[in-house]
């Protein structure tokens, strides 16, 4: 039985917390942290499957032409090789997210370098990966590609498209104005778990083992790339070794061992090398942004610029919302906002962790912090001055809103000194020590899930859904909130994930997996509730259920009776959706020093403040936070994507080249999370938390860069070099 | 029985195809895939494997390069039901999210925490001799071969602090 659930209203009646297990929000372990902590949780290509073979991806060493011959004969003869496989439902780019249809294809076309061409096929993965690298081909050239974002004229992405009132007009009249623009370079997702995925075929029905985010949207992606209809496909991925959205789209390894496993009907492995994860699934864009502020004599914005230049390949409909955050963030009467793309011949961009806000916050916010300069104003201060009663330009309502209590709580827990600011205050030998801060600012998205909960006449419950776990702490929450509602403890929920067999959700992306499965799971528990209450004569607001039992002596078995009750949720955002402005706010707060004469910079300690409504376990949300300003950190200062200008191939394609930052970049850090309940975010009051952490913070950085230095840079990352270049004497 | 390796206590023979990484033959060979392959290039830690009692990268050494060694896998360290201390650690603090590089974490720390009982110094310790104190800079510097993109990397220092103690206590 199915109980439906569109939410046209915010909800105030804050459930769950009437319930009497007390297990929501609390701090508890992961429910799957031994398997993990001991290798026994099985990601995509570790399961034992007899007869499996080996696939490894042939890629293009051209950035743009036409195939005109792969001569499978120059490696069929090899040790154990198999097959190559070139069929043209091979997909040559991953899926963005949600795309829910077969992404690019037709291999023999080659759209930039390391694109995907050919399958090779092997006994053993040395036979394979020796023979890919052997596979001769033919190309046909196109010269002239364009590979960089300002070698052609970029396109409007008209409904990014702000223009309200006069802003050149209110730059000119502004107290204090600020008119800078910043770049951002590209980023790479680089989860620890390669791409990879082990398909079966057994005549009639496809079973694939694979590393995805987004189940629902990936088995349509897969059944329309290799024409098969979607009820004989089955996805499972219950252990995701990281995604940050590389995974949200079914990727070219998946496809390519479905093909394969079908035309060799045996079993077919195929992941990824690591070089392949980084050239052939998701760049983020880099970025040029252009921010214009004028404020009054108090500091108080009266206009508002931010454009941007993002790329992507010929084809895609994916740009970098740089702009998300800026449409609402602070209050500006006159307002000039633009996204444009550039058409190039580089890999794909798509979604890394946090798409938009990820770089077009650091940018805003360095900003934010030299007009605080200009106009004499602590940063803090000109934020809290800034903040709207209502979206700016649409005139909506907010779901809820804590930048206010994020920006003074983090300040007063880092000490944060409010006094007048100038650079180059504290020398400690080599090393100049600075402050700087920054708003925080996350769209908070929540879509339509489905999710079976049923009660066991062992008084135990199962919750099935194909919402996954990319190390987010979903196994854990949904047995919270299914614990919380059910009165169990959350030991004797037992969460079955990421299979398509199970009742359908968004899966994981956007920072909505957890509001949009966990309401779902909420639905069903809601309604499961109300059948027991009907059994035990009390309605269902009176029921009190807690330990196994039921309120009034009776335990859940006897309830029960010896049957199973099962009840399937189905939550769907209404008018929520259109009717409020939802998003995540907070506020960073860094220490860095800077070395005088090698520019090196280290973060010595750092805080973020967030309100994100809910929060549904505070020790793997803390864990969220903590991974996001750990991203600020490689924003800041390490993280670059760098790009051959010959043939637009990405040059560190590898963990030695691109830098993400290891523990020893990374001090101590401090969370707080504001506790709120966001009535309008979804029936269970939470907000996404995922991605917030990393929106904003690189400019805390950068700003403590400045504060501790005086080198004022406009570039992310902001690598010793640069720091160099700018600073003074 | 040919040339012979130990896994985790039990004798194995080695394979024949000298191009297998002992990554390769311990997740592929033998089963044991807690063992991870992240980057197969030694730059990102998570196929970390204690041999003779030393951390390595096992995806930059071929197996058939360790007759008669012994290896030491996170399998061997401990179960869901018998873990090791470090394991329990890294559960309570919550030091993992997707829990792919976690292995490998865990395997370097509980060799590294050897290697500082032995003294050994680090570029983040004051003196090249004598005796060393475990602090969290020693920790990050020991550790900074294990990346974790999840950047769980406050939990992961603050569970491996907390296994320290306990052994040490």
């Amino acid at each position: 039985m199915t109980v439906h659930l569109k939410q046209d209203e915010p909800d105030t009646s804050n459930r769950l917390d009437g319930m009497k297990q007390g297990v929501i929000g609390q701090p508890i372990s992961r429910v799957e942290g031994l398997a993990k902590v001991t290798g026994t949780a099985p990601y995509a290509a570790e399961y034992p499957i007899e007869g499996c073979v080996e696939g490894v991806l042939a890629t293009a060493t051209i950035t743009r032409g036409e195939i005109l011959k792969i001569d499978k004969d120059s490696v069929l003869g090899m040790p154990g090789v198999i097959a190559v496989i070139d069929d043209p439902r091979l997909t040559t780019r991953a899926a963005q997210g949600t795309a829910n249809e077969a992404p690019q294809q037709s291999p023999r076309t080659v759209c930039y370098w390391g694109q995907p061409i050919a399958l090779v096929v092997a006994e053993t993965f040395e036979q394979a990966r020796d023979a890919a690298k052997h596979l001769a081909v033919e190309y046909r050239p196109h010269d002239g590609a364009p590979l960089s974002p300002d070698a052609v004229e970029p396109e409007e992405q008209e409904d990014e498209t702000v223009r309200q009132g006069d802003l050149v007009h209110a730059m000119s009249e502004a107290a204090h104005s600020v008119d800078v623009t910043f770049t951002t370079k590209g980023h790479a997702s680089a989860a620890m778990e390669p791409h990879a995925a082990i398909a079966q075929w057994d005549g009639d029905q496809l079973t694939v083992h694979a590393s995805l985010q987004m189940l629902n949207y990936n088995i349509s992606e897969l059944a329309d790339a290799i024409d098969l209809p979607e009820e004989k496909v089955r996805l499972v991925s219950r252990f995701v070794g990281g995604g940050f959205g590389s995974k949200l789209g079914v990727s070219e390894e998946t496809v390519a061992a479905a093909i394969a496993a079908m035309q060799l009907e045996r079993p077919v492995r195929v992941v990824m090398s690591r070089q392949q994860v980084f050239q052939c699934i998701m760049r983020r864009s880099e970025t040029t942004q252009r921010l214009r502020l004028a404020a009054d004599q108090k500091g108080r914005l009266t206009g508002f610029g931010h454009e941007a230049l993002v790329s992507n390949l010929p084809g895609e409909t994916f740009a970098e919302p740089v702009l998300q955050s800026s449409h609402f963030l602070y209050a500006a009467q006159n307002r000039k906002l633009m996204l444009e793309v550039a058409r190039i011949h580089r890999m794909t961009a798509g979604s890394v962790r946090a798409p938009g806000e990820a770089v077009g916050m650091p940018a805003l916010e360095g900003a934010m912090d030299v007009l605080a300069e200009r106009a004499g104003i602590d940063p803090v201060e000109l934020r809290l001055r800034n903040i709207p009663k209502e979206n700016p330009e649409e005139g909506l309502p907010f779901s809820s809103h804590k930048l206010a209590e994020c920006l003074r709580e983090g300040a007063e827990a880092f000490g944060w000194d409010s006094g007048p600011r100038k650079p180059r205050q504290k020398r400690k030998g080599e090393w100049w020590v600075g402050t700087g801060m920054a708003s925080a600012a996350r769209v908070h998205n929540v879509g339509e899930a489905k999710a079976r909960v049923t009660l066991k006449p062992d008084g135990t419950a199962l919750v099935e859904t194909d919402m996954t776990d990319i190390g987010t702490g979903t196994y854990t929450i949904l047995a919270q909130i299914a614990g919380e509602m059910l009165g169990l403890d959350p030991e004797n929920v037992l969460v079955d994930l990421g299979d398509t067999r199970h009742p359908r959700g968004p899966g994981s992306g956007g920072s909505w997996g957890a509001s949009s499965s966990g309401s779902a799971v909420y639905v069903a528990c809601k309604a499961l509730r109300e059948e027991l209450a009907d059994r035990v004569g009390v309605t269902e607001t009176k029921l009190d259920l807690a330990d196994g039992k039921v309120a009034g002596g009776h335990s859940l078995a006897q309830v029960l009776a010896g049957e199973p009750l099962a009840r399937e949720g189905h939550y769907e955002p209404g008018a929520i959706a259109d009717d409020f402005t939802a998003a995540g706010f907070g506020a960073f707060f860094a220490q860095v020093r800077v070395n005088h004469f090698t520019g090196e910079s280290r973060v010595d300690r750092m805080l973020g403040a967030f309100g994100f409504g809910r929060v549904l376990n505070r020790k793997t949300a803390r864990s969220q936070c903590l991974g996001g300003i750990t991203w600020s950190i490689g924003a800041a200062l390490t993280e670059a994507l760098e790009f051959d200008p010959r043939d637009g191939h990405l040059v560190n394609c590898d963990l030695a080249e691109y830098h993400v930052p290891v523990h020893r970049d990374v001090p101590d850090l401090e969370v707080i999370m504001v506790e709120e309940r966001d009535p309008a975010a979804s029936p269970i009051q939470a907000k996404g938390i995922g991605e917030l952490g990393m929106c904003g913070g690189a400019a805390a950085i950068g700003n403590a860069i400045y504060n501790a230095c005086g080198a004022r840079l406009f570039d992310y990352p902001m690598t010793p070099d640069r720091v160099l270049a700018c600073m003074p004497d | 029985m040919g040339e012979t390796i130990s896994v985790n206590g039990t004798q194995r023979s080695l394979p024949d195809d000298p191009r297998i990484t002992l990554l390769d033959f311990l997740r592929r060979d033998l089963g044991l895939t807690g063992s991870k392959k992240g980057c197969d290039h030694g730059q990102c830690g998570a196929c970390t494997v204690i041999v003779n009692g030393i951390r390595i990268n096992s995806c930059l050494t071929l197996a058939a390069m360790h007759e008669g060694d012994s290896v030491t896998t996170i399998e061997g360290l401990g179960t869901p039901e018998d873990p090791s201390p470090l394991q329990r650690a890294f559960v309570d603090q919550d030091g993992f999210q997707c829990g792919y590089c976690t292995p490998g974490q865990i395997c370097s720390a509980t060799a590294m925490l050897e290697e500082l009982a032995n003294d050994w110094p680090s570029d983040a310790s004051n003196d090249l001799e004598g005796k060393i104190e475990i602090s969290g800079e020693e920790i990050r510097e020991r550790m900074s071969g294990n990346l974790c993109r999840c950047g769980a990397y406050a939990n992961i220092v603050a569970a491996i602090r907390d296994a320290a103690t306990e052994t040490s206590a």
